[in-house]
């Protein structure tokens, strides 16, 4: 049977999501989404410019792939609504990624404003993914107002520092019963790799894609580590044990019928 | 609270005091990135200045242009063109001039503008910038305003007009240089000045951008001084984009010469010591700097270039200019807004025209 990821109405094949800021020109980031074969791709809405066919991002976003407008930029759950609405006013869609940021030295999700945009973008109809600090609680919250998952951050934007955040997913992982999406921060293939191992739905990369030397080939890096880790947990990865274990066990004879 | 009471622990030392000053580790370490003996190791604090630009922006570079709107001033600042003693050509756009400006700019594609006047309150009034604010908001996703300092209220208003960002230099932190340069005219108040981009952060303002002239005093310790203040608002108000702008004195009308002259290798030190202080922040570099040399400061860490830049008012549709007419400021860098984007992508960098709107 497929393994699909259902989100929003939506069946997915690819856990990969994938953002398109930092790159250094539109072309390329389209190879980079075409290549690694995102269905889910995240803009941020102040980037768009539909007045502009040559600088407009959204023509250079595949067809097949999704749109998920992000609010970057607001700083308050009033100015994330507002940039939900501008979105869905100009076209581009009702997947809203919900994006309050306070402090533009971390780039920390404000989690309480965030909830109270979730709350009201649900209720106007958008599918709505909240990146948020890992927090049990507040995901919880955020998946009973009808977030249709959560995007708890690996490390701080940008850092490319991995899974710094490993033990607070996993707890969500193990209670949540809606997708958990590793988003922010992942520096390197195994990254994403590893929290598809220990059970998160899905992950979003941008920076360590968009500034390698190589975005086409590291998008698609990225998304092979996703295909593997997800693999592994499918098949249910054995239990680490503290002594060796041999594959071929010593007594076998024992129980063999001559 | 106001940045003053940081200035004053600083006040009375020079730059060479400074490191025996009480310094927390990163202020420690921007003193040592702008002291003279780094400048034998600017290749290393460039890499370190590169990477951590590209960790934060990527390959991308913000596009805008400024708009003159008046160039009537009550101030007399010496290294100023538009100096109330200047014999110039005033000016003063209608609104129908202001409209055709906009229609030029956006043609170009560009989304972000700079308002600027003169210092004068009486001919640029407010309600002139406001009316001026009903036309460009229908043009541009993103409007700056660089006029003369407002209370916090005032701010407000414009903001509810649609500006969202602030431009105010402080063009000297050494205050008693500051007196001497600014002896007549409501800029010569320091404080009402020094407090301005606080003022606009509480008012709600998205972003603000400070800077100094370079030139008008030794740069480290105005450096030190303008990092100083970058780290005071980042702290105070974390939720506002923090911007700095290098700008470096140009030619103008009169016979001001530059009391401390900055190079390109200082400048190029400058921008990494800042850069590596203050990872997150916005760095501009203006058109007073030539092509070659803004070209080659891209990867740095500048993340906004103006293009298809004017300093005269009206001089993104003027064809010709009286012999009278003088602009703030000579520009090095003419180049329109096609030829930036192309010297950009030849760096493999992203121009980006919109990175915000109005909501």
């Amino acid at each position: 049977m497929e393994d699909l990821l259902e989100i929003g109405g939506k069946k997915i094949k690819s856990r990969f999501f994938i953002g398109t800021g930092k790159f250094s020109d539109y072309p390329l980031m389209q190879k980079a989404i075409e290549s690694s074969g995102a269905e889910i791709v995240t803009v941020a809405l102040r980037r768009v410019d539909l007045d502009s066919l040559r600088d407009n991002i959204l023509e250079y976003i595949p067809k097949s792939c999704t749109v998920m407008i992000n609010t970057s930029g607001a700083r308050n759950a009033e100015e994330a609504i507002r940039i939900a609405r501008l979105a869905k006013a100009s076209g581009a869609g009702n997947w809203i990624k919900i994006e309050v940021i306070r402090d533009n030295k971390y780039l920390l999700p404000d989690n309480l404003e965030t909830l109270k945009a979730t709350e009201i973008l649900v209720k106007e109809g958008f599918v709505v993914l909240p990146y948020m600090s890992p927090d049990l609680s507040m995901a919880r919250r955020m998946v009973e107002c009808g977030a249709a998952a959560v995007m708890p951050l690996g490390s701080p934007i940008g850092s490319n520092r991995g899974l710094k955040t490993k033990e607070l997913i996993q707890i969500m992982v193990d209670e949540i019963k809606a997708p958990i999406i590793v988003d922010a921060g992942l520096g390197r293939p195994s990254d994403a790799c590893e929290c598809m191992e220990f059970g998160c739905s899905a992950v979003l990369v941008n920076t360590a894609v968009a500034i390698s030397l190589d975005p086409v080939n590291m998008a698609r890096a990225f998304s092979e580590g996703v295909i593997a880790g997800r693999r592994a947990y499918l098949c249910k990865i054995p239990a680490e044990k503290n002594i060796a274990s041999p594959s071929s066990p010593l007594t076998g004879f024992l129980r063999q019928d001559k | 609270m106001s940045y003053y009471n940081i200035y004053e622990k600083f006040k009375q030392l020079d730059f060479g005091q400074l490191a025996s000053a009480e310094l927390s580790a990163d202020e420690a370490e921007f003193v040592s990135l702008l002291s003279p003996e780094r400048e034998n190791y600017l290749e290393e604090i460039a890499k370190r200045a590169h990477q951590i630009t590209l960790r934060n922006f990527g390959r991308t570079m913000q596009l805008y242009t400024p708009i003159y709107l008046s160039n009537y001033c009550e101030n007399q600042c010496l290294y100023c063109g538009f100096n109330a003693e200047n014999k110039i050509e005033r000016k003063k756009l209608t609104f129908d001039e202001i409209k055709a400006e906009a229609e030029f700019i956006s043609k170009t594609g560009l989304k972000h503008i700079l308002i600027l006047t003169g210092d004068s309150r009486a001919v640029s009034s407010l309600s002139y910038i406001k009316d001026a604010l009903k036309i460009l908001r229908g043009y541009f996703s993103s409007i700056s305003i660089e006029i003369y300092a407002l209370s916090e209220e005032e701010y407000a208003g414009l903001i509810s007009e649609g500006v969202d960002g602030l431009t105010i230099y402080q063009e000297v932190y050494d205050q008693g240089i500051y007196g001497k340069m600014h002896s007549v005219g409501a800029k010569r108040d320091y404080l009402f000045r020094l407090d301005a981009p606080e003022r606009g952060a509480k008012a709600g303002m998205h972003s603000v951008n400070i800077g100094v002239l370079l030139g008008l005093n030794d740069w480290r310790r105005e450096v030190f001084l303008l990092g100083l203040h970058a780290k005071y608002l980042q702290d105070n108000y974390p939720d506002l984009e923090i911007g700095v702008s290098l700008p470096r004195i140009r030619p103008q009308m009169g016979d001001f010469s530059v009391p401390n002259p900055v190079s390109d290798k200082n400048i190029v030190q400058i921008l990494a010591a800042l850069r590596i202080f203050l990872p997150r922040i916005g760095i501009a570099l203006s058109t007073r700097e030539n092509p070659e040399f803004r070209n080659n400061l891209i990867p740095l860490g500048i993340t906004r270039m103006s293009a298809g830049s004017s300093t005269y008012v009206g001089g993104h549709t003027a064809k010709a200019f009286s012999d009278k007419s003088v602009p703030q400021f000579k520009i090095s860098d003419e180049r329109d807004v096609e030829e930036v984007r192309k010297a950009l992508e030849k760096k493999g960098y992203q121009p980006v025209l919109k990175d915000w709107m109005h909501i």
